[in-house]
């Protein structure tokens, strides 16, 4: 191997091969955009994939709690790029659980936007941008994992997976969830947008001495203590934390196993 | 900073995940709060901590105290960066084992003092050098439980030194540790002093970056994409290097051409280099399908339809010769059938035995013969290694271990006959007609519909502008088939004949047909293997109460009066295709949709 292919290179060569595989072997295909930093960076990676236009449709599961400055970021992104962008509006709060914990009911009604997405686009893959070093049940799941008809995951019995050999097929009526990014991590992100001068909302740099490490929803997502106010310093303040990137996401600690009951009702 | 995965294996129970998290622990890559979080949770439900806790992630695994599925996990030493995999050790779970494993390389491991080598130390052993991981450095663990005893430890590393040499893996070094305390993970022991070594992570920041050694260059095309004019290869090099002007072959068709361009976005460049997704242009208009390989034109891959693998078999339903599987090998898909099961290996004592099926979590040799022509390599991974799927679903995977050349495989089935080179290659005729040269071969009962589907087809790729004949069996009875009876063997004579005109309509440019009752599986395969590229089967199936209630000539009832003996579905069986391209249901559908679903598939098939 030449020595001037850097790791960020084998990183990206991965993630466009499961790109186009999902897009060769998976269709009708749909990609989800929340606007952060992992799926922008994964559609810039399937603009390199598909050599300038991403042939399939992009949606953002929208609970109108976004912050203003990523409604902003992805309208001027939308334009840029040429996006197929189909925003899908999710069920009110009120149509949820009420028992359950703000965090919760946001991801109730994320879920729910994306069956019904799914449902109506007939989409049989969705691409994701989640990563396996963000959160223990992501780091157990697959890059062709399928979903049952419910959107359930059966994490139990996950196909095999192996070398450049994924499960492409699915019954009707149940998806595929595709994980171009799962194998990287939230640094090799950083260093690779910023290699590639990708474009990233603005809240994650520091104001005030405070800055969003993971983007959710306005009213259940905290910002970190943070001077990093470059990409520059970003990268270096990663490089040197050992804190958990979600940790500014409560719905993540609503209790133990908190997140894995989301994963398996069919949360991304 | 390129990152080594390592994958950590071992019995159920020996510590793998324990060691994992005594590495991160002691290497500072806990999260913080992670900690106290499990802490808490282990006082709520009354046990102690567990480590591993750490890494089994889900509330099952926790409150079991086992690890369900692979997990990655990341951190840095004072020399690299690690992806650490962590793979369960359950017998019924080897296929997350694989999933895991096949990413590394390099392994640790894991053997408890006391229990010593397990089943799963063994089937690891083996495993791990067939999915491409051939170094190995064991922690001999839970040493506190055998009194840090130094002959114990030289035992079983005697023993594992012979088992790894007989499985074809290295054995870097055999460490003592107690997971669970730290010892001799990150830091040396003092509780140990007869040993002297490295500890786990010393010895793993010893190891050598994989060696990369010299490979010729392989493309296998993973897809065509289309834009504007243009016809541009998509794929990733996997050995060797691609520069704009050189001459490439693509296999298997044998047929070369110029590179033309690189071309990558946002801006497109002059040569790519094994590792890199790409896509190419050529010079000329040859016909290049997803699934073909580029190289160069010397160090060509085989083309090889009969071939010998180890396998590894995953599907609950164990695997026997003669059944139809498809293989993806590459960016390439074939059917494939096994021909002979030769053996499978004993784990406990890694012999080879004869055996007539493959069980699930088996290691084993077999003979596999590929219906299209499959493009292979022994010595590189990237066309060396295939995955078997099992009505879509992965059930196993394998390395070839020597393939024949189709061209020896022809001579030596039918030595005295050679086949006559044409001067006009068929990409020319394709070019010419617009259209590639088809055989559609569509079998089902008497009175499933073919005939009329036939007919359709044929009126609308005329209308199309396309070359297309009807195939009929009443036709050709009439004629090249006349002397011909309804003799079981004759009936079969019928359909070979058949096969070999339409294979030659097809080479000739022309979408050719077949509509043909066909019942036995045998004959449909000799009919394909006539023109393996170009065969499409189309199942038309609809049940023998519909097609009865048709009986378009008369010919069930007569048959059910006894006067045709033999007749298929009634006196004779009707074998149904395991493997068709297509299969259509004349008895769910009406005709119109079950046309539309024809010829939307003939035209993508058809399509240049």
């Amino acid at each position: 191997m030449s020595s001037s292919v850097t790791d960020l290179d084998l990183l990206e060569a991965r993630t466009v091969f499961v790109l186009r595989e999902a897009f060769r072997r998976v269709k009708p295909l749909g990609m989800l955009w929340s606007i952060g930093k992992d799926s922008t960076a994964l559609l810039w990676m399937a603009r390199k994939a598909f050599l300038g236009r991403i042939p399939f449709p992009v949606s953002l599961l929208d609970t109108g709690m976004e912050f203003p400055e990523v409604y902003a970021f992805r309208d001027e992104l939308i334009a840029a790029w040429d996006l197929d962008y189909r925003n899908e509006r999710c069920p009110p709060e009120s149509s949820v659980d009420q028992t359950l914990a703000p965090g919760g009911r946001a991801a109730a009604r994320k879920t729910e936007g994306l069956k019904a997405l799914i449902g109506r686009e007939k989409w049989r893959g969705v691409i994701l941008g989640i990563r396996r070093d963000e959160q223990a049940t992501r780091a157990k799941d697959r890059i062709f994992s399928p979903r049952a008809v419910d959107g359930s995951w059966n994490f139990r019995d996950q196909p095999p997976e192996f070398w450049n050999y994924y499960q492409t097929d699915v019954p009707d009526g149940a998806h595929l969830r595709i994980h171009p990014l799962l194998h990287w991590t939230e640094l090799d992100i950083w260093r690779y947008t910023q290699r590639e001068a990708i474009p990233f909302c603005s809240l994650y740099l520091a104001r005030n001495g405070k800055r969003f490490r993971s983007l959710g929803e306005s009213n259940i997502t905290v910002p970190i203590d943070s001077n990093a106010a470059t990409i520059e310093e970003v990268v270096a303040e990663l490089a040197a934390t050992s804190a958990p990137e979600r940790a500014g996401r409560l719905m993540d600690h609503e209790s133990e196993d908190a997140f894995e009951r989301l994963r398996a009702g069919g949360y991304m | 900073m390129k990152t080594m995965p390592v994958v950590f294996a071992g019995h159920v129970d020996h510590g793998k995940s324990t060691l994992v998290a005594r590495t991160l622990l002691d290497t500072g890559y806990f999260p913080d709060g992670k900690l106290a979080e499990l802490e808490a949770a282990a006082q709520r439900r009354g046990v102690p901590l567990e480590i591993s806790f750490l890494l089994d992630a889900f509330q099952i695994e926790r409150d079991q105290a086992i690890t369900i599925d692979a997990t990655r996990i990341w951190f840095q030493s004072a020399t690299r960066r690690y992806e650490i995999i962590d793979a369960p050790g359950h017998r019924e779970f080897v296929r997350h084992m694989v999933s895991g494993a096949s990413d590394a390389v390099a392994a640790v491991l894991v053997v408890d003092a006391g229990e010593g080598i397990g089943e799963q130390t063994r089937r690891h052993a083996l495993l791990l050098p067939l999915v491409g991981v051939t170094r190995a450095i064991v922690a001999v663990n839970k040493m506190d439980a055998v009194n840090f005893d130094a002959t114990r430890f030289r035992a079983i590393e005697d023993e594992l030194r012979a088992l790894f040499a007989q499985a074809g893996l290295t054995l870097v070094i055999a460490v003592p540790t107690v997971a669970r305390d730290g010892d001799n993970v990150v830091h040396r022991s003092s509780r140990m002093p007869w040993y002297d070594g490295p500890a786990i992570l010393e010895a793993l920041d010893a190891l050598d970056d994989r060696p990369e050694a010299t490979m010729p260059l392989r493309f296998p095309v993973q897809d065509v994409y289309r834009r504007n004019e243009e016809r541009i290869l998509l794929g990733t090099v996997s050995g060797g290097r691609i520069e704009q002007g050189m001459t490439l072959l693509f296999s298997p068709s044998r047929e070369t051409a110029r590179v033309t361009q690189i071309v990558r976005f946002p801006a497109s460049g002059t040569a790519a280099v094994a590792g890199e997704a790409v896509g190419l242009t050529l010079d000329r208009a040859i016909f290049v399908d997803p699934g073909d390989v580029a190289s160069e034109i010397v160090d060509v891959p085989l083309v090889s339809t009969a071939f010998e693998a180890t396998i590894f078999w995953l599907d609950a339903a164990p695997l026997r010769a003669g059944e139809h599987l498809r293989m993806r090998c590459g960016t390439r898909d074939t059917t494939v059938v096994p021909e002979a099961i030769h053996s499978r290996i004993d784990v406990a004592t890694f012999h080879r035995n004869a055996s007539e099926v493959i069980e699930r979590n088996d290691i084993g040799d077999i003979a596999l013969r590929s219906v299209q022509p499959a493009v292979l390599d022994v010595a590189f991974p990237a066309l060396g290694r295939f995955a078997l799927y099992r009505a879509d679903a992965i059930c196993g995977g394998g390395i070839v271990r020597s393939a024949e050349k189709q061209e020896e495989r022809a001579r030596r089935r039918s030595p005295n006959v050679s086949s006559n080179e044409h001067a006009t290659h068929a990409s020319d005729r394709m070019r010419r007609s617009g259209h590639r040269g088809l055989v559609v071969w569509l079998t089902g009962l008497p009175s499933s519909g073919k005939t009329t589907l036939a007919t359709q087809l044929e009126r609308a790729l005329f209308a199309d502008g396309w070359h297309a004949y009807v195939l009929d069996g009443d036709t050709l009875r009439t004629g090249l088939n006349g002397d011909l009876g309804f003799s079981l063997a004759d009936r079969s004579e019928n359909v070979r004949r058949t096969g070999e005109v339409a294979a030659l309509f097809a080479d000739a440019g022309t979408i050719a047909i077949v509509s043909l009752v066909s019942p036995q599986r045998a004959d449909r395969e000799r009919a394909r293997a006539a023109a393996p590229d170009r065969f499409h089967e189309v199942f038309i199936k609809a049940d023998i109460a519909t097609c009865e209630t048709r009986d378009v000539k008369g010919l069930y009832r007569r048959a059910r009066a006894g006067e045709i003996p033999d007749f298929t579905g009634i006196g004779s069986p009707y074998e149904e295709p395991a493997a068709a391209e297509l299969v259509i249901d004349t008895a769910a559908e009406t005709v119109s949709v079950s046309f539309a679903g024809l010829l939307a598939y003939v035209r993508e098939a058809g399509r240049l």
